[in-house]
């Protein structure tokens, strides 16, 4: 599919946006403290409304725990702003000059996201995560398959993620100023993907459309692992989802780019 | 006077400009009260599943949460800092405001007023009445000065703690990351304080004081013992993060040097 030369461009753009995003590293030291804060805002929150309830929509208090705290740090990791940047270059132009060179554009943001997601993963998602277990009381999954499933899950969440962000940018070949669709996409994400809530305590009907929806499979799918409410065979079913819904978004994804190839046009000089 | 007359002007323009883009304006209008729809979700869900968070019924947290979408409103419609690093100093749009004789700040909340947020303040005071009527609240004579007073402090209060965080700017030349971090926090003064642990309640009213932008003032009209009163130190706490907030401004301008290119 690509010849040699091609692909180790590709590497080097994740290797590149790999040492920008360290040379900023500072910021994400501040970055764990405020997800840490996020975490004991929702564990105290969560802990208020158990009082000495034991389960609320399949979760024990102390799955709840768990829950937010991988939560909010796979966000730390898959989080990016690859649709800011995308509906940054469509806005000052420079998206004409990604056309003519002798690469895929998406293609390449989703290597420039990954690049920052191996960052986040290993200086901010990894140390937060470590700092939440000393803080919290976070049970760690013992079986190395409910670990290895939620890595590979993981993955797929910055696939998703991803992909939506991307779609979004792309949005704004067709909307002038994307910023509105960019700030609901942000917060449907947080919400519908089960970081703020966890599906499964929304009532029957919203989670039922919920389960028909992408959000899901971002947050709240490889949090089910994490916490074991989903073990063995279960997690295949999971990762199935995500596999399908990495596919389903490619469509939507490929069309946009396409259609904007054709509808390039630069707004003002 | 002359900046009232500079306010009037700046809005002129900017009601041109976004004649332009007459779609968009309702696109964040909408976008602006879905993302206070789902925070009310939040709420709605919680108390499904409990009658009190941390001895607070439904209609006590609804009401809190609109009297937070008042400031908010306001603050978000004349202060915006968002990317003013990327904008103002990389691209050395500061050049072009230090020139000019209004004070260099003023000018930039201007260049990016947003009046389309003044709607979530309309909204939460219409969840205020609503919210009210249902607890049979009784708004004494002194409610309307009082909510202006507080609107007042808590918008210095916004304005102080991201004119800190954005002063930043001027000493780091790194994007500065933490403004949208901040955005998630803010939010959580609009809850229960005393449900936190202590340390997150001393951060929530003396560090980065949010709770003094949702939850302190707002529980002068619940009548809540113990938290009604920290509504009476909402205004110092306004003036006092509003100062700091301006010094470290005029420190960090003094600091600039114009981008390189």
């Amino acid at each position: 599919m690509f010849k040699g030369s091609q692909m180790s461009a590709y590497v080097d753009f994740i290797r590149i946006r790999f040492l920008t995003m360290l040379a900023y590293r500072v910021n994400y030291y501040t970055g764990i403290l405020i997800y840490t804060l996020n975490i004991g805002v929702y564990y105290f929150t969560w802990k208020a409304i158990y009082g000495d309830g034991g389960e609320l929509g399949g979760f024990s208090a102390s799955q709840m725990t768990t829950y937010i705290a991988v939560s909010w740090m796979a966000r730390a990791f898959y989080f990016n702003n690859l649709d800011r940047e995308i509906s940054n270059d469509i806005r000052d132009g420079s998206i004409a000059i990604h056309f003519i060179r002798p690469y895929n554009y998406l293609f390449v943001k989703m290597m420039q996201g990954f690049g920052e997601g191996l960052f986040r993963f290993l200086l901010f998602m990894v140390p937060g995560m470590l700092i939440a277990i000393l803080l919290f009381p976070v049970t760690l999954p013992t079986s190395w398959v409910a670990w290895t499933g939620f890595l590979v899950m993981l993955f797929f969440s910055f696939l998703i993620n991803s992909q939506i962000n991307m779609i979004t940018g792309l949005m704004s070949f067709f909307v002038e100023n994307n910023e509105g669709f960019m700030r609901m996409k942000r917060v449907v994400v947080d919400l519908f993907s089960g970081l703020i809530i966890p599906i499964s305590l929304f009532p029957e009907w919203m989670s039922k459309l919920l389960s028909f929806l992408p959000f899901q499979a971002i947050t709240y799918l490889p949090g089910s692992v994490f916490t074991g409410r989903i073990e063995g065979v279960g997690i295949w079913n999971v990762l199935g989802i995500q596999v399908v819904w990495f596919i389903v978004l490619l469509l939507p994804m490929v069309l946009l780019y396409q259609a904007s190839r054709r509808r390039v046009f630069v707004q003002g000089g | 006077m002359y900046y009232l007359g500079l306010i009037n002007e700046y809005l002129k323009n900017y009601m041109k400009s976004r004649l332009t883009y007459r779609a968009d304006f309702w696109v964040e209008v909408i976008s602006d009260l879905m993302f206070q729809v789902t925070n009310l979700i939040f709420i709605f869900v919680i108390f499904m599943h409990t009658n009190s968070l941390g001895g607070w019924s439904q209609n006590e947290v609804i009401f809190v949460y609109g009297f937070f979408m008042l400031p908010y409103g306001v603050f978000s419609c004349f202060v915006n800092l968002w990317g003013f690093s990327e904008r103002y100093i990389v691209k050395g749009e500061m050049d072009r405001i230090m020139t000019r004789p209004a004070h260099n700040l003023f000018q930039i909340f201007l260049e990016n007023v947003d009046p389309p947020a003044l709607m979530g303040s309309i909204v939460g005071i219409v969840i205020m009445i609503v919210s009210g009527a249902q607890l049979d609240l009784v708004w004494p004579w002194w409610s309307i000065p009082a909510i202006i007073i507080l609107t007042l402090s808590a918008v210095a209060i916004y304005t102080g703690i991201y004119t800190i965080l954005t002063s930043i700017s001027f000493y780091s030349d790194a994007p500065t990351g933490i403004l949208p971090l901040m955005y998630n926090i803010q939010g959580y003064g609009r809850y229960p304080v005393t449900i936190y642990n202590r340390a997150i309640q001393v951060l929530l009213t003396w560090i980065i004081p949010f709770a003094f932008v949702g939850v302190y003032p707002a529980s002068l009209f619940l009548q809540k013992e113990g938290l009604s009163q920290m509504a009476f130190l909402t205004p110092v706490v306004g003036i006092v993060f509003f100062t700091i907030g301006i010094t470290a401004w005029n420190q960090g301008v003094k600091r600039y040097r114009g981008a390189g290119s």
